[in-house]
């Protein structure tokens, strides 16, 4: 790795300072590192200054409120993974984050990391966006939210201007009738990057009718992407074959997906729609658990 | 770049250390500190040679920063044995074989321990998940799943 200087900043005041600096252009945020440090050794950054933004109480912060859930940006998945009642509100998200690495990567990665890491496959995208995440955000001239779909502007490259660094993210909290699932395909078991990916959510009322639903995709363009017209196909119906079908298509037709070493894109095509089918059925059965 | 001073625990025991800010934690383990038992195979996360303890989790020393221990506690395959001989892990592995060349097996150990201290008793199914990041090319993994079971039974009622 090229040599740089280290920043442990105390306040987020302190980190925008940091990160803002006119005269630095070259400043790298780290979180857990699993994908920074990578990056480092591979040559391909040349950072001035590591600002570690982990030690901040608001990248660290898990709050569980009445009506939205705070998730510190820095949080590791394993940290996540361990909390009982977070797993219970929101299984699809956290699954989605366990499913990134080894128990060595989830013992740092955090879902923040993953979202401004920015990569297209990146397995907790789909699912924050299909929960409706908002991204907290911390810049010179305060704090602005920006909703999880929007974040990601591009391969490897995400919204957060120049002195802003990435807090947490809320999430409307999920009533006992809203169910979330993300699914991704991957030739084996375990460790290996998504050849396409669905996150759903979806709410039901008594007599088992979806009255809100967010569909995404991931790996399957240059960025996850919210599919509104997945989600109309489900709303209004009652979440069955016909109308997981129709979803499934939507997210079919959305995917501009590319050929590579892991899958082709008429392959990805039609992977997605699958996926989308069997998530929104895990999303179902857990909305009307 | 300056030289960073670090303080943190390895082992249970302090120790203090000049470090530049680009020195990984395993550098740091194995060029300053002189413990060389935990080891580099991939240097990229994935093969998990470097597996060690950091608060009590397991993360790569490959992908942590030898000023991110700054406060910290370290947890290394020489911190497995004691006085009395080696700890049941690293005798179950001898036992049943588990190592040829011996390059991931301070990674195993490390991880292993991690396990058995969260989950006494696995399953199969439960240690080739946990495992899946500590990568070995030469015994495959049956023998180390035996080991691992078979440690995990002497540690619930040693012998």
């Amino acid at each position: 790795m090229s040599s740089f200087a280290f920043a442990t900043p105390a306040s987020v005041a302190d980190a925008v300072a940091l990160l803002s600096d006119a005269g630095d252009t070259r400043c790298q945020m780290l979180a857990g590192g699993t994908d920074v440090l990578v990056q480092l050794k591979s040559l391909d950054r040349t950072p001035r200054t590591i600002v570690d933004i982990k030690a901040l109480p608001e990248t660290n912060a898990l709050d569980i409120g009445s009506d939205q859930i705070y998730i510190g940006a820095a949080i590791p998945s394993a940290v996540l993974n361990e909390n009982a009642e977070l797993k219970a509100l929101l299984p699809g998200l956290l699954e989605a984050a366990d499913l990134i690495g080894s128990t060595q990567i989830q013992g740092r990665a955090s879902i923040g990391g993953n979202l401004c890491n920015a990569s297209p496959a990146g397995d907790s995208i789909p699912a924050l966006i299909a929960n409706g995440a908002v991204c907290v955000i911390a810049g010179p001239s305060g704090q602005r939210e920006l909703a999880a779909e929007d974040f990601v502007v591009g391969v490897g490259k995400n919204a957060l201007d120049k002195g802003e660094l990435l807090l947490g993210l809320r999430i409307p909290k999920p009533t006992s009738n809203t169910g979330d699932a993300y699914l991704r395909f991957i030739p084996r078991t375990e460790m290996d990057i998504a050849v396409a990916g669905c996150g759903v959510r979806v709410d039901v009322d008594g007599n088992g009718v979806c009255t809100a639903a967010r569909v995404a995709i991931g790996a399957v363009a240059p960025t996850a992407l919210l599919v509104p017209d997945a989600a109309a196909a489900l709303i209004g119906s009652k979440l069955d074959d016909d109308a997981l079908a129709a979803a499934g298509a939507a997210c079919s037709a959305a995917a501009s997906p590319i050929s590579d070493k892991r899958g082709t894109v008429e392959y990805r095509q039609k992977v997605v729609g699958v996926l989308c089918r069997r998530a929104a059925a895990i999303a179902r059965d857990r909305a009307r658990g | 770049m300056a030289k960073v001073h670090v303080t943190t625990t390895v082992n249970s025991e302090t120790v203090e250390f000049l470090c530049d800010p680009n020195q990984t934690l395993l550098d740091v383990l194995r060029d300053e500190l002189g413990k060389t038992g935990t080891k580099e195979g991939c240097g990229t996360g994935d093969c998990g040679a470097c597996s060690v303890t950091l608060d009590g989790r397991l993360v790569c020393s490959c992908l942590v920063l030898g000023v991110e221990a700054q406060g910290k506690a370290v947890g290394t395959v020489e911190g497995i044995a004691n006085a009395d001989g080696l700890h049941p892990i690293q005798q179950k592995f001898l036992e049943n074989a588990a190592l040829q060349c011996g390059i991931c097996t301070p990674g195993l150990i490390v991880a292993t321990k991690a396990l058995l201290e969260k989950d006494p008793n696995p399953d199969e199914k439960t240690i080739r998940y946990w495992l899946a990041g500590n990568l070995c090319r030469c015994t495959g993994y049956d023998k180390i799943v035996r080991a691992v079971q078979d440690a995990a039974k002497d540690l619930a009622h040693p012998a």
